[in-house]
């Protein structure tokens, strides 16, 4: 067994919070670079150009990307060879989150349900869970605004509605959500598996870095297929009107039961932030 | 993007009758932020009849929720919130003399036709832009509900704050009409 600590997680949880939502990946600057050219609408173009000199200021000056530093979701992979000393591995996560989002200024934006009350420490957190073969342990810090989130929606399609159908509820939710999200977005869809499942995997499906192709050449074809459906909406950047919409989609799919065809669209804004780090 | 103007709060009802959908403003003076739980509030002391923490005449309101000021700094982000969690409380402070609200995404109808028959306009600043946004403001106090952590309400003093009109005083939607230049219908 491989020992690692959770003094260790902490701090590497901590410090990739502060990271993802000070720096955008070299990914979305490089997709913005692309969709400039692409734009036509000059309004378009310029909120373009700001979301790219906002990323630098936040990288040169430690300020958050976006004030909605959102709510923690965190993605673990845990070799099983691995043993977590120490303490407890799940405060550990929510403690690395804790510390980051107050020594890193971020926003506290976790609440009771009804009464509204922020909890003041960002915990609750999210944390999804694999066990996985190897000796290595690996963390996503995903923070999620709530505007995107907001604009997100799961469908229990009849299997009948098959592609056709899914293709339709996908471009539906995106032209409904129109403005809200701040586009130009990312759309996450998780297709199959169940209800939870496709929701998980529509969030999965936001991890893979911009403008790397899916590897699966069929499911690649659908999203580019989506991709183009999408940006005919005009909604643009900001909801403004323009030709870029959404930078990619982003597919998931798993077998279903043989009554069900579940679909789970996950809209995610331009601020696309996460850190991974490997242990 | 048609016209490009600068506006200095507060407002009255000539400064923004001219302004029209699509044009670019920039805005120097105060603004004062509010969120879905400040509003609840606000409405609640109106209906009770009670004086509010903050002028509503002539006034801009930023829906916005900034990340913590850092040492040394005004304010951390600060960039808008989506809109229409506001829309059940627009109406009423636009009928009060609220002249402009600045924050992102669709409003309601009732909000659309509260603007054409009180004179407010709606302006979009751009989502997710927070750390450019945060430069543009110069002074930031709060002046109510602190407890509320980044919900409470703060006076902003700003300068040259980016701004597109999306609806105006005739009923005009940049939303609408933006998105109908840009569409292709599918065969």
């Amino acid at each position: 067994m491989r020992e690692i600590s959770t003094q260790k997680i902490i701090q590497e949880v901590r410090d990739s919070a502060i990271r993802a939502n000070y720096e955008l990946g070299e990914d979305m600057v490089e997709a913005f670079t692309g969709s400039i050219e692409i734009e036509e609408s000059a309004v378009g173009k310029e909120i373009i150009k700001q979301l790219m000199e906002n990323a630098q200021i936040a990288r040169e000056e430690r300020v958050p990307i976006c004030q909605d530093t959102g709510i923690a979701v965190v993605f673990v992979e845990l070799g099983q060879q691995v043993s977590v000393v120490g303490g407890d591995f799940n405060q550990a996560i929510e403690e690395g989150i804790r510390q980051g989002y107050e020594e890193g200024f971020l926003r506290k934006s976790v609440c009771h349900p009804f009464t509204r009350n922020n909890t003041g420490d960002n915990t609750p957190i999210i944390v999804h869970m694999d066990m996985v073969p190897g000796d290595r342990l690996k963390i996503w810090v995903v923070p999620k605004g709530g505007g995107s989130e907001n604009m997100s929606r799961l469908f229990m399609l009849t299997p009948s509605a098959g592609w056709p159908g899914v293709k339709e509820k996908i471009v539906q939710t995106v032209a409904e959500a129109g403005p809200n999200p701040c586009p130009p977005t990312i759309v996450g869809v998780g297709i199959g598996g169940n209800f939870e499942k496709s929701a998980i995997l529509a969030k999965k499906s936001l991890l893979r870095p911009l403008g790397t192709p899916n590897p699966d050449p069929e499911l690649d074809k659908m999203e580019q297929e989506l991709l183009t459906e999408i940006n005919k909406t005009g909604i643009g950047p900001q909801g403004l009107g323009g030709r870029i919409t959404s930078l990619a989609v982003h597919l998931l799919m798993v077998e279903c039961h043989i009554a069900s065809l579940p679909l789970a669209i996950n809209i995610q804004c331009h601020a696309s932030r996460h850190q991974e780090v490997v242990l | 993007m048609d016209q490009a103007y600068h506006l200095r709060t507060p407002l009255n009802s000539n400064d923004i009758e001219f302004l029209r959908s699509g044009d670019r403003v920039t805005i120097s003076g105060t603004l004062y932020t509010a969120r879905d739980t400040a509003h609840r509030r606000l409405m609640e002391l109106i209906e009770a009849g009670m004086d509010l923490p903050i002028p509503i005449e002539g006034q801009v309101i930023y829906y916005v929720g900034p990340s913590p000021a850092p040492p040394g700094r005004v304010i951390g982000a600060a960039g808008p919130t989506t809109s229409y969690r506001m829309d059940p409380f627009a109406p009423r402070l636009l009928e009060l003399g609220l002249k402009g609200m600045i924050g992102k995404g669709k409003r309601s109808k009732e909000v659309l036709e509260a603007m054409v028959k009180y004179k407010g306009v709606y302006m979009a600043a751009t989502g997710g832009a927070g750390a450019l946004m945060a430069r543009t403001i110069k002074e930031a106090r709060v002046v109510a509900y602190e407890d509320l952590g980044p919900e409470a309400i703060r006076e902003l003093k700003v300068e040259m704050f980016p701004a597109v009109v999306v609806n105006d005083t005739l009923g005009n939607d940049l939303y609408v009409e933006g998105q109908k230049q840009y569409r292709i219908d599918s065969a």
